[in-house]
């Protein structure tokens, strides 16, 4: 079989496809904490969740280098991203401008990402973090612009630490990434503006 | 009138048809064709493809005639239809040491490789009317000297082309037949000259050589790189770079400069297609590019050398080009360490200002409704004048008892 | 005879959805995602050259064509009012290029584009701003070179902004700002708010609505989250106040609107009316009747409700 052949298709209707979901994404990192829903009835490549692929594939283009854990960079997900986005697969993550982790994983660090700089903010890396469940999990409370008073999310999978490497992220302020919550069609949206807390 | 605001869509549509007809004139009179425009008014399309940054003379003519012969209209006519077009590369870099050239004049050499060719100019026109333009013209009316007087029977055969005096060739080419046979196939560029002597500054690619910014797709940062000021300065407006050209010469940014060399003609723009791997030829466009050379600088480290300044445009533009590169050199202050003054010295007073349909649609949009603001302004100097009214009259009746 | 034709495939000429291609809509929609990321902040993006004059609202229009879909309604203001000249023409300019359904009522509006004001009716939670703005460094005026308010912006120096207002102060009793009158947002960037009167500031404060910011020949793309802190800037002993009116709205009788100041006639006759034209119109369908409103109605300036 063909490269070509192996790699699954990605939207059936681009303009409104990508139009939706850029909604979606829109919402998320503006409201934080709440759950979004994309719909592109895409088949992600092995290694990418629904919400990941679609994500990528409104946001990823040949001006936007992508950071993959080297099993996906190597295998189909690095194949379909630089198919259907003719994104550069780097191996530096302060050269990404978009990035893909495991919430399980011990690296890299959200810190090892481009946190941007103190005239140009803007260019720091969107982490998207990948997780076994965006709800039921140990509640986090969350404030700051977006949020009316404070908002509880519940995701689980997210690795020891990693709350507090969130919350090391915040402190960088107006620096920092800032980080999506994928997992199946669902996102949730944490920009380096969200205080995070762990509910006692 | 409250029903000023109103009606704004039959309002739109109305002017449309009147543009239309202004546009047209006297209907008594024939209307004029893109292809005249095109042949006719070359150096407005010139200018139209400069500011609108493509080149295409059949759309330039259009743009002239679809707005009336308003130059900046024109260019924004035709910056909307680019941004709209695919883009499939960049071509390689153009050679224009293998230009076809038109006219090639050097100020700093009396005679050079290639020779002096005067071309086609206005340079040596009288500036008199000729009024035989007022009527249809039967071959093409010869510019300058020929008015009246009797035509010098050797340059009957070429009449565009200006005569010289053949007694005393000076630094200028034959005319006649010569001038319209191929010239030397490349003719080398007098900053190339002077390189080989070591004596002009050197100009290198950045390290890997990128591709040069574009600033229709990305948003600029100051500094500005030498990249983006020539892009910027290119499809600048050519009236505001040559206020700054001639500011520089007048001692805003003294930098002492001399004509190396101007020159006029075509030059190829080859492609290379990713799946083919070898360039493909594109056809042709005509430049202008003028190279200034500027008084030299030195340091402990590097020897005197002479500075460059540099100005490439579409079609025959010279004004444009030479202004260009007296604004480039002017903007290289800060490399050089030199003092930063003047305006056309500061990359950020030069590229913010440059680009005429941004100027010109900020400028006009103060015709736009602002009655909201200036209510604000009225509600407060209204108030201000009346709390100083108060304030007077409290003092003026305290007065008394102050007294007393 | 020329390459220019657009694609054979007839009457529609081939501009994408929106207008903007893809690509372009991909590079706004990554800059909107940094802006609401840090509020307040200006994201540069490569402003593309659109068919409606620079300074004409361009901004405004690339973002909603990178926002905008078919589920979307569309109102565009200018000056408050859905009929004045530049707001039709964007407006026509959605319907022609992204078949947008538009409304003039504020609370059927998934989309506003406005130029100059914030609507009088409360603006709901799912609802976007999106506003045209000329000038969005608010040192501007202050420090004319961009890579000197860069750093003021890196480092949180507004030290030149408070002078700048104590010597409005100094000199007139108070601040004489009256529009594109300069915020803090979210505690750390000062922000202009554009051109809308500084009555309408208050209304930014904590707004349920998304609010986009667009400043196409300037480059810079800007946003409010929702719920997020938008203080005007003022002075303890100098707070901040909104403009009012010595008399209602002549045709709806509303006191607490934003009022345009209209010559009747050349004895220095004035009328004062909403600014947002549909606020105006709502209140008179509801039966509220200014002064003037008999007198507009019978010269045919605006058609009274039927009650």
């Amino acid at each position: 079989m063909s490269a070509q052949a192996m790699i699954a298709p990605g939207f059936s209707d681009p303009v409104f496809q990508s139009q939706a979901a850029f909604r979606a994404l829109l919402a998320a990192l503006s409201e934080p904490g709440t759950l979004q829903r994309v719909t592109g009835e895409i088949a992600p490549p092995e290694g990418l969740a629904t919400a990941t692929a679609i994500a990528l594939l409104t946001l990823a283009d040949y001006e936007t280098p992508v950071w993959l854990p080297e099993a996906l960079r190597n295998g189909p997900a690095g194949a379909w991203l630089r198919f259907h986005c003719a994104a550069a697969l780097v191996d530096d993550p302060t050269e990404a401008a978009f990035a893909v982790l495991d919430g399980a994983a011990g690296e890299p660090k959200l810190s090892a990402f481009n946190l941007g700089t103190d005239q140009f903010p803007d260019r720091s890396t969107t982490v998207i973090v990948q997780i076994t469940a965006l709800e039921g999990g140990t509640a986090l409370t969350l404030a700051g612009p977006g949020i009316p008073g404070t908002r509880a999310i519940t995701p689980q999978g997210l690795r020891s630490g990693f709350v507090e490497g969130l919350r090391e992220n915040g402190a960088l302020y107006p620096l920092g990434i800032d980080v999506l919550l994928a997992q199946g069609d669902g996102l949730i949206g944490l920009p380096r503006s969200t205080q995070i807390e762990e509910a006692r | 009138m409250y029903v000023a605001v109103k009606g704004g869509e039959a309002a739109i549509l109305a002017t449309h048809d009147l543009v239309a007809e202004a546009r047209r004139g006297d209907p008594a009179v024939p209307e004029i064709s893109v292809a005249q425009i095109r042949e006719q008014q070359a150096l407005a399309c010139a200018r139209v493809m400069n500011e609108g940054s493509l080149y295409d003379q059949d759309l330039a003519a259009l743009a002239l005639k679809q707005s009336q012969g308003d130059v900046i209209e024109a260019a924004f006519l035709m910056r909307a239809y680019r941004t709209t077009l695919p883009r499939f590369g960049s071509s390689e870099p153009l050679d224009t040491a293998a230009m076809a050239i038109r006219r090639r004049v050097s100020a700093t050499y009396k005679d050079l490789p290639g020779g002096q060719v005067l071309g086609p100019t206005y340079d040596y026109t009288h500036r008199l009317f000729d009024f035989a333009l007022m009527e249809p013209q039967q071959a093409p009316s010869p510019l300058g000297w020929g008015e009246g007087m009797p035509r010098d029977a050797q340059n009957a055969g070429s009449p565009s082309v200006p005569s010289s005096d053949p007694a005393s060739p000076g630094h200028l080419l034959p005319q006649g037949e010569k001038e319209r046979a191929p010239l030397d196939a490349t003719m080398p560029r007098v900053p190339d000259i002077l390189g080989a002597e070591g004596l002009m500054e050197a100009e290198e690619p950045p390290e890997g050589d990128p591709r040069p910014f574009d600033l229709t797709r990305d948003p600029v940062s100051f500094p500005a790189d030498r990249d983006v000021r020539l892009q910027s300065m290119a499809r600048g407006d050519e009236g505001f770079l040559l206020g700054l050209g001639y500011s520089v010469q007048r001692g805003f940014g003294g930098t002492h400069p001399f004509v190396g060399e101007v020159r006029v003609g075509e030059v190829a723009v080859e492609f290379v297609p990713e799946e083919l791997g070898f360039a493909v030829d594109l056809g042709d466009v005509t430049l202008t590019e003028c190279q200034m050379v500027n008084q030299f600088q030195g340091s402990k480290d590097v020897p005197p050398q002479f500075t460059r300044g540099y100005g490439l445009v579409f079609g025959h533009s010279e004004r444009k080009a030479m202004s260009m590169s007296l604004v480039d050199r002017a903007l290289k202050a800060r490399d050089f360490g030199e003092a930063t003054n003047y305006p056309a010295q500061q990359d950020e007073f030069v590229l913010y200002h440059a680009d005429n349909v941004e100027a010109a649609g900020f400028v006009e949009h103060l015709k736009l409704p602002h009655y909201v603001d200036f209510q604000g302004e009225l509600e407060l100097i209204r108030r201000i004048r009346r709390e100083r009214e108060e304030r007077l009259a409290q003092e003026q009746n305290a007065m008394p008892e102050a007294a007393e | 005879m020329t390459i220019h034709q657009m694609p054979a495939d007839d009457t529609k000429p081939a501009y994408n959805y929106a207008y903007l291609d893809e690509q372009t809509k991909r590079m706004i929609r990554r800059a909107l995602l940094k802006a609401v990321a840090v509020p307040g902040y200006q994201v540069p993006f490569g402003s593309r050259e659109m068919p409606l004059a620079r300074g004409w609202g361009t901004g405004g229009i690339q973002i909603t064509a990178a926002i905008i879909g078919p589920a979307d309604t569309l109102k565009v203001i200018d000056q408050g009012a859905d009929d004045t000249t530049n707001a039709v023409s964007i407006r026509k300019f959605f319907e022609r290029t992204a078949d947008a359904r538009t409304c003039e009522a504020t609370d059927e509006a998934t989309i506003i584009q406005t130029r100059h004001r914030i609507p009088e009716a409360p603006l709901k939670s799912g609802q976007v701003m999106v506003y045209q703005v000329p000038m969005p460094e608010p040192l501007r005026r202050l420090e004319p070179r961009e890579a000197e308010t860069r750093k003021m912006h890196a480092w949180a120096e507004y030290g030149l902004m408070q002078v700048k207002l104590y010597e409005d102060i100094a000199r007139y009793g108070e601040i004489t700002k009256t529009y594109d009158y300069p915020v803090m947002v979210n505690g750390r960037y000062v922000m202009a708010p554009s051109p809308i009167p500084k009555f309408d500031n208050p209304k930014m404060h904590m707004s349920p609505a998304l609010q986009l910011f667009g400043a196409g020949r300037e480059k810079r793309i800007y946003a409010l989250p929702p719920h997020t802190s938008v203080r005007s800037l003022d002075f303890e002993d100098h707070p901040f106040r909104i403009q009012s009116w010595t008399q209602p709205c002549g045709l709806c009788g509303a006191g607490d609107s934003y009022l345009d100041e209209v010559v009747i006639d050349d004895q220095g006759g004035r009328m004062f009316v909403c600014s947002d034209s549909h606020y105006c119109e709502t209140r008179r369908a509801e039966g509220h009747r200014g002064t003037m409103l008999g007198d507009a109605a019978a010269s045919g300036l605006v058609e009274e409700a039927a009650q």
